[in-house]
């Protein structure tokens, strides 16, 4: 296999993570998810830099973003598929 | 040449087994650090542990003190220990637990001596100790006797996803073979303690990490926090590596006690494991140095450290083990990294090899290899305080 642009912990994960440097806007992403090796292609809307993340599907304000299958906080300001996640959109839901 | 289950190290009168063999200088407080540091400076071979605390400190606080200073003292990779304070009962506190290893162990007290005549003594009797301890032999060991601690620092989301389930097939590994194993940070776990708390071998050990969980919470959290703590956990080096949320961070955090094991009790923070070989959780704060020292206090002899964004911490009397998977910081800070499992953000490299090549680097760092962290110097020695002192 060619080497991912971006990895996803788990199947129903609706974000994954970039792991290569300088990813630019436009780019046509070959996407793994780690926990079954599947893979799929998307294009990645922004620069995303090296370990941070792109969303997979389409947000809208509230909704729970999910990596490890798990609840990791919720969505501020609505995101696209292929949008950057970060702390301008996602929120934790502690403290 | 070991074989893979086997490394050469140091047994100690106590039958525990250090990799290192250090002649400490020990302070019972922050006004003894000079005498100390001068101590370390006039007989080669020792090493002064300089620090911020000591004086009039209480009730829990004073306890938790004085279980850091003589878990130094035991520590296996110590093979003896001089201890300085200013005022001699709490220095014999210090000594008394130390020499229950039965290793060689030394206090003076400046008070009414001076710092002079305090130093020349001190001097005089590490200069035994060193010639004594000088001879120890290293010899072939079971690695079930390695203590192996863990903690993460500058995590970002390549932690998450290499350098944290590295460290955890290491776990999943060494602990069936009887090694001891700890993890702690109590905030970084902040999003999954329900995992954790299912990752408890039995009930008992379950309610007693939720109940350290909710007391952090509780009593540090919600009477101190400012919004929602983003200045400090994730951290500025966290958020520019791409983790957002303290869910996130703890998720990865987790990933750490691998897949297969599970926790038998709830330590106190620089607590002695007492329920045997296998996996403690440490009630622990998550900042690098301070979760090292309580570990080290505690009694292990070697630490892995993941690091995504690149943190730089040691400590001075325990080997501490960098792992990075974020390419960028093997190229820009290499010289910290001990090992590199970036192939697994390539998919070149599976976990399970990762975890290979962390054991045979724990296995070469007991037999006598310096970490990265040793060769550059990282000695951080940080007390952890409970509250303010009287």
């Amino acid at each position: 296999m060619s080497e991912p642009h971006l990895l996803v912990h788990h199947d129903g994960d609706n974000v994954g993570v970039v792991v290569v440097e300088n990813l630019k806007a436009g780019t046509e992403m070959l996407c793994v998810v780690t926990e079954n090796n599947t893979d799929f292609t998307m294009t990645v809307n922004h620069d995303v830099p090296i370990g941070h993340k792109v969303a997979l599907i389409d947000f809208a304000e509230g909704d729970t973003v999910m990596k490890y299958g798990q609840d990791i906080g919720r969505v501020v300001a609505a995101a696209g598929k292929g949008d950057h996640i970060h702390t301008h959109n996602l929120k934790t839901k502690r403290w | 040449m070991t074989s893979n289950n086997t490394f050469f190290g140091y047994r100690r009168e106590n039958g525990r087994v250090g990799v290192r063999n250090y002649v400490a200088i020990l302070p019972v407080d922050d006004i003894s650090n000079a005498a100390c540091e001068a101590v370390a400076n006039n007989i080669q071979g020792t090493m002064a542990l300089p620090h911020s605390y000591g004086r009039l400190q209480f009730g829990e606080d004073l306890e938790l003190h004085f279980r850091t200073m003589i878990g130094t003292g035991a520590n296996p990779n110590v093979a003896a220990c001089i201890v300085i304070g200013i005022e001699p009962e709490w220095t014999q506190v210090i000594v008394d637990g130390i020499a229950k290893t039965g290793k060689p162990v030394a206090g003076f007290s400046i008070e009414q001596n001076g710092d002079i005549n305090t130093i020349a003594a001190a001097s005089r009797k590490a200069k035994e100790f060193v010639h004594l301890t000088s001879e120890y032999q290293r010899e072939e060991c079971d690695i079930a006797e390695l203590w192996v601690s863990t903690k993460c620092g500058e995590s970002d989301t390549t932690t998450g996803l290499s350098s944290c389930p590295t460290v955890g097939n290491m776990y999943d590994k060494l602990l069936p073979k009887g090694i001891y194993g700890v993890f702690g940070e109590t905030s970084e776990i902040t999003g999954a303690e329900h995992l954790c708390k299912a990752r408890a071998a039995n009930p008992e050990a379950g309610e007693k990490f939720m109940k350290i969980f909710q007391a952090y919470q509780d009593e540090v959290i919600e009477p101190f926090k400012t919004s929602d703590l983003s200045d400090s956990q994730p951290t500025k080096g966290n958020i520019l590596g791409g983790l957002t949320t303290i869910e996130e961070k703890a998720l990865g955090n987790l990933e750490k006690i691998g897949r297969t094991s599970t926790y038998i009790d709830a330590l106190g923070p620089a607590e002695a494991p007492e329920k045997g070989a296998g996996l403690y959780f440490m009630d622990t704060s998550s900042a690098a140095a301070e979760c090292v020292t309580l570990m080290a206090a505690a009694g292990y002899v070697v630490h892995t450290f993941p690091t995504g964004q690149g943190n730089v911490v040691g400590n001075p009397i325990v080997p501490v083990i960098k792992i990075t998977g974020n390419p960028r910081t093997v190229r820009t800070m290499g010289e910290h990294v001990d090992v590199d499992v970036s192939g697994v953000l390539r998919r070149e490299m599976t976990i399970d090899q990762a975890g290979d090549s962390l054991i045979e680097c724990i296995r070469r760092t007991a037999n006598g290899r310096l970490t990265a962290a040793e060769a550059l110097g990282h000695k951080e020695f940080v007390m952890t305080k409970l509250y303010r002192s009287a």
